[in-house]
C-alpha cells in the first residue's frame, strides 16, 4: 500500500492542499477531494474530452493525469471559468444558442474553447472545429456549439 | 382540434393532485413519471402547464421519475412523452385552473367567466381581487379524478407554448454538478463491479490478492455467484482493482457470441420464431420481381457518461438513485430480484447524459441496490467503466432485411414483401417476464431467465421493435411483413433510438430509389406518385425544395439523395435530403430536413432534437458497428467504436412545417430512418452503385469501387 502524501497546487485561483496517493487521477481528486463536480468522467482513456481542465492554461485530460504531476501548477475547471459570480462569455453564448441537450460533454468543451479564445480571440470556424475535434458529443449538438463559440468570440471583440 | 379524450397517463393516474399542487407559496408543483434524458421534456411540460394555468414558467417546480410521488407513466421512450404526458398535463392544467376559478367566483359572488388569471393571481375585469392560486388551493381538495371536461386553450391563444423558451436545466450543466454522477454523501462507499463478459459465463478464477495489491489502498471484495463488487472509501482504489480484475479473471462456459454474430448469413441461419406482421399476399413467382438484401450491425448507445447509480439500505428500506428510463418497472424488478417487498423500495430518477435508449442504467441500479443490501447503512455509489458501457450494455440489435417487390410492367409495385431477421429490439426490465438486469442473472440465487419461448419483441401496438416502420408509408396495393424473431440470441439487445426504423426505412427508401431508376423517374416525383397523405407530400416537397432538388443527374462523386418516413407510421413526418461526396469514403456535407410534428411546444428544442437525431444517424450510417472477437467486443473503447467528430459534421437546415392546429407528434426519433435513407441514396448516386449494408464504411466504398 502506498502512503498518502500532501500535494499543493492552485485551483481556480485558490491555493489548495490535498492528501492523496500521487498516482490518483486528477479527476477524482477534483471531484471527490475538492468537491468540484463540474469536471466529468467519460472514459478514463483520453478519448472523449469530458474531463478536460486547464493546467497552466493548457487543456489537459484530468482522467489520466496523475495528481503528482500537477503539484505547484495552476488548474482551472469549468467552475473557474466565470469571474465574480458572472458566467464566462462562452457559457452565456452556450445558453443563448441552446448549445446543449444532455450537457454532459459541455464542461470539457467549454474548457477547450476557453483555451482557444485565450490564445486566439478571433478564431476561424475551422480553427474552432480543430480545437474541439478531440471532444465527443453524442446528442449531435456540434453545430450549435461551434456557433456558440463564434458568438462568444464576437461578443468578446465587441466588448474589448 | 385537440381532443379531450383522456391519455393513458391520465387514465392510469387520474387524481389531479398527483400532477399539480400549490403546497409552496408562489410555486406550482408539476409531477411527471417521465424523465429528462437531454431531450428537453421537462422544459416542454413546464411550458404546457404554465400555458394552461396562466403562470410564469419560472413558477413551475417539476418533480420527475420518483416512485414515491410521481404519476406512474411507464418508460420514457418511443417519442411518446409530449404526445401522452403533454396531453395529460394540458388537461390537468386546464381543469385545475377551472376549479380554482370556480372557487374564486364562489367567494367573490360572481360568474367564473368574468375572472381571469395573471401569473396565478385572480383578476375581476382589470381589478386584482387579492385572491391567488395558493390562497384558493388551501381550501380546496384537488384529490379528485380528472374528467377532461375543462376547456383547454386554443392554439391561437398560446403565449408560452410554441415559443422557444430556453431549457431550464442547461445553466446548471455548464457551471458545475447537475448529474447523478455528482451526488455524494458523507458515508459514500465507492464500488466497481466485475460482470460476466458473455451470457452464462462462470467465473472460474479471480486472483484476489493481485487485485488488492493493484488497488494500492484497502478495498473490500464481495462475491456472489458470478458477480463481484470491489468497495472502498477512495474511488481510485476500486478503479485500479477493477482494471486488475478484468485482466486476471478467468471465465468459462456460457454462450460466447461467435465473431460473425452480426453477419446476415449467420442471422438468417439461426432458429427463428416466425411472426406474420402483415398478411398481404405472398409474391409467389411473378414475372417481374425486384429483390434486395440490407443489413445493419449492432450499435452501441454510446452514452458519453458511463452508467452510475447510488443506493442506500437502512431499516429495511432500500432507496435507489438511477438514470433509468423506467423507475416503476425498475422498482418492481429490484424488489423481485433482491427478495424485497415493493413497498420497501423507492426509486428516484436523477439525470445522466443522453442514453438514446435502454443502456446500462438499469444494470448499474441493480448493482448499487445489490451491494447496498449487503452493506446496510452505507450510501453505495456504483460507477461503470467505459469498457463495460461499450461491451456488456444491451446493444441495438443487428438485423438482416430482405425486400421483394412484384412489379407491374411499368415497374410499379403490385405487392411488397419485407422479411426481417433480428433479435429483440426491446428488452427492458420486466419485458418478457424477466428482470433483464445484468447482475441479477449472475448472483447465486438468480431468478430464472425467460426461456426463448417467452421472448417477444415490442408489440405492434406500441409501434413494433425490429418491425418498427417495416410497413412502407406508401399507397401500394398490398404489403406483407414477416418477422423472423431470433429469440435465443447470444448478444444482449434492447431499445436503441428508433429501434427497427433505422434499417427498415433505409431498406424501403433504397428500394424506392432503385425502382424509380428502373422506371426512369425522378426519385421525388416517383415517391409522390405513391403518397396521398397531404402531410407526407408536404414534407417531401419541402425538403426537396430546400435542397434545390432539380431531378438532374448527379455530378461525379457528389450527389443528393432523399429519404422519407413517418416515424412508427403514426408519429412525426420527416423527409431529408443529404448531399454527399464520395472519394475513398462517404462524406456527408449537408442535410436538409422538413418535419411535420403537429403542434410544436418548443420549436427551438424540437429543431435541436431533429438536428441531433440527424447527426447521430450520420455517425451510425458512416462509422458505427460493434465488432466481436473471441466472445467479446473487440475493442470496447471510443478507439474501437469511433463516432462522428466535429470535423465530420455536415451543415444542417431543419424546417418545421407549420401544423400548429394538429395534435403534437413525437419527434425524438423521427430523424434516424429518413437520414440514413437519404445518405444511402445519395451515396448510391455518387458512387454509381449501391451499398446495401450499414455502415457505409471506407472499406465498403473501396470494395464497391474496386468491383466496378
Amino acid at each position: 500500500m502506498e502512503p498518502l502524501s500532501r500535494y499543493s497546487f492552485t485551483i481556480n485561483g485558490r491555493p489548495v492542499e490535498v492528501t492523496a496517493d500521487g498516482r490518483d487521477p486528477l479527476l477524482t481528486v477534483l471531484r471527490n477531494d475538492l468537491g468540484l463536480k463540474g469536471t466529468r468522467f467519460g472514459c478514463g482513456l483520453e478519448q472523449c474530452g469530458a474531463c478536460m481542465v486547464l493546467v497552466d492554461g493548457e487543456p489537459s485530460y484530468s482522467c489520466s493525469r496523475e495528481l503528482e504531476t500537477v503539484a505547484g501548477r495552476s488548474i482551472v475547471t469549468v467552475e473557474g471559468l466565470g469571474r465574480d459570480g458572472a458566467l464566462h462569455p462562452l457559457q452565456e453564448a452556450f445558453i443563448a444558442e441552446q448549445a446543449g441537450q444532455c450537457g454532459y460533454c459541455l464542461s470539457g468543451i467549454l474548457i477547450s474553447a476557453a483555451a482557444l479564445l485565450a490564445r486566439n480571440p478571433s478564431p476561424s470556424r475551422s480553427e474552432i472545429i480543430g480545437a474541439l475535434d478531440r471532444h465527443l458529443c453524442r446528442c449531435g449538438v456540434h453545430n450549435r456549439i461551434v456557433r456558440a463559440v463564434e458568438k462568444a468570440a464576437e461578443a468578446a471583440r465587441v466588448r474589448s | 382540434m385537440i381532443a379531450n379524450a383522456l391519455p393513458k397517463s391520465l387514465i392510469d393516474n387520474p387524481r389531479l393532485d398527483t400532477w399539480i399542487g400549490f403546497e409552496v407559496e408562489g410555486e406550482v408543483r408539476l409531477a411527471t413519471g417521465k424523465i429528462e434524458i437531454g431531450q428537453g421534456i421537462l422544459s416542454a411540460l413546464t411550458q404546457i402547464a404554465a400555458e394552461e394555468l396562466d403562470v410564469a414558467p419560472a413558477r413551475i417546480r417539476i418533480q420527475s421519475g420518483d416512485t414515491r410521488s410521481s404519476p406512474a407513466e411507464g418508460f420514457t421512450s418511443g417519442s411518446n412523452s409530449v404526445t401522452v404526458t403533454g396531453s395529460a398535463v394540458r388537461l390537468v392544467g386546464a381543469e385545475v385552473r377551472a376549479l380554482l376559478l370556480e372557487e374564486a367566483a364562489r367567494r367573490l359572488g360572481c360568474s367564473p367567466s368574468r375572472l381571469s388569471v395573471r401569473d396565478g393571481r385572480i383578476f375581476l375585469a382589470a381589478e386584482d381581487t387579492g385572491l391567488d392560486y395558493w390562497l384558493l388551493a388551501k381550501s380546496m381538495n384537488l384529490g379528485r379524478p380528472a374528467t377532461g371536461t375543462a376547456p383547454v386553450k386554443r392554439p391561437e391563444d398560446y403565449r408560452i407554448v410554441g415559443v422557444g423558451v430556453p431549457r431550464h436545466d442547461l445553466q446548471a450543466k455548464i457551471t458545475g454538478g447537475a448529474f447523478i454522477h455528482d451526488m455524494t454523501a458523507p458515508d459514500l462507499l465507492h464500488v466497481r463491479m466485475l460482470h460476466r463478459p458473455w451470457r452464462g459465463a462462470r467465473l472460474a478464477a479471480l486472483d484476489e490478492a493481485a487485485v488488492r495489491k493493484a488497488a494500492r489502498a484497502p478495498i473490500d471484495i464481495l462475491r456472489d455467484g458470478d458477480l463481484v463488487a470491489f468497495m472502498a472509501d477512495r474511488e481510485p482504489a476500486v478503479m485500479r482493482a477493477l482494471e486488475a480484475a478484468r485482466l486476471n479473471a478467468r471465465w468459462e462456459g456460457g454462450d460466447p457470441p461467435p465473431d460473425e454474430v452480426a453477419n446476415p448469413d449467420w442471422l438468417q441461419a439461426r432458429l427463428a420464431k416466425e411472426r406474420l406482421i402483415e398478411d398481404g399476399p405472398d409474391i409467389g413467382s411473378p414475372q417481374h420481381v425486384f429483390e434486395a438484401w440490407f443489413s445493419r450491425p449492432f450499435l452501441a448507445h454510446g452514452a458519453i457518461a458511463p452508467s452510475c447509480a447510488l443506493a442506500r439500505y437502512e431499516d429495511g428500506q432500500l432507496t435507489v438513485w438511477t438514470h433509468s428510463q423506467g423507475v416503476f418497472a425498475l422498482r418492481e424488478w429490484l424488489a423481485r430480484t433482491l427478495g424485497l417487498d415493493q413497498a420497501q423500495v423507492s426509486v428516484l430518477h436523477r439525470q445522466s447524459s443522453g442514453c438514446y435508449g435502454h443502456n446500462s442504467a438499469d444494470d448499474a441500479a441493480f448493482d448499487a441496490a445489490f451491494v447496498a443490501t449487503r452493506v446496510p447503512g452505507r450510501t453505495v455509489r456504483v460507477q461503470w467503466a467505459r469498457e463495460d458501457e461499450m461491451s456488456i450494455e444491451p446493444f441495438g440489435g443487428a438485423t438482416s432485411v430482405r425486400v421483394r417487390v412484384a412489379l407491374s410492367t411499368d415497374h410499379r409495385p403490385v405487392s411488397w414483401t419485407m422479411d426481417i431477421w433480428s433479435p429483440v429490439q426491446a428488452c427492458r426490465p420486466g419485458m418478457n417476464g424477466g428482470a433483464n438486469l445484468l447482475g441479477a442473472a449472475a448472483i447465486s440465487n438468480a431468478l430464472p431467465s425467460p426461456s426463448p419461448e417467452a421472448i417477444e419483441d415490442s408489440s405492434e401496438e406500441v409501434g413494433g421493435g425490429a418491425t418498427r416502420n417495416a410497413h412502407a408509408f406508401y399507397d401500394f396495393p398490398s404489403q406483407r411483413i414477416l418477422f423472423h424473431l431470433l429469440a435465443d440470441f447470444p448478444v444482449r439487445t434492447s431499445s436503441l433510438r428508433g429501434l427497427g426504423a433505422y434499417v427498415n426505412v433505409f431498406a424501403i427508401e433504397s428500394v424506392m430509389d432503385e425502382l424509380a431508376e428502373r422506371a426512369g423517374e425522378d426519385p421525388v416525383a416517383w415517391r409522390l406518385s405513391f403518397v396521398s397523405d397531404p402531410r407526407a407530400r408536404k414534407v417531401i416537397e419541402t425538403a426537396a425544395a430546400m435542397a434545390g432538388w432539380s431531378g438532374t443527374a448527379p455530378g461525379e462523386g457528389r450527389a443528393l439523395g432523399l429519404g422519407f418516413a413517418r416515424y412508427k407510421n403514426r408519429a412525426a413526418y420527416m423527409a431529408a435530403v443529404a448531399e454527399v461526396e464520395v472519394e475513398e469514403a462517404v462524406r456527408v456535407s449537408r442535410i436538409w430536413a422538413a418535419v411535420d410534428a403537429g403542434l410544436v411546444i418548443n420549436p427551438d428544442n424540437a429543431r435541436s432534437q431533429v438536428e441531433g437525431g440527424i447527426l447521430q444517424t450520420v455517425s451510425w450510417a458512416l462509422k458505427e458497428e460493434v465488432l466481436f472477437r473471441d466472445g467479446r467486443v473487440a475493442d470496447p473503447t471510443w478507439d474501437g467504436y469511433p463516432i462522428l467528430r466535429f470535423s465530420e459534421v455536415p451543415e444542417i437546415d431543419v424546417r418545421l412545417v407549420e401544423a400548429q392546429d394538429m395534435p403534437t407528434l413525437g419527434i425524438g426519433e423521427v430523424a434516424h430512418g429518413p437520414t440514413a435513407a437519404a445518405i444511402g441514396n445519395a451515396a448510391a448516386r455518387a458512387l454509381g452503385q449501391r451499398i446495401y449494408d450499414l455502415p457505409l464504411t471506407r472499406e465498403r466504398v473501396m470494395n464497391t469501387l474496386l468491383a466496378q
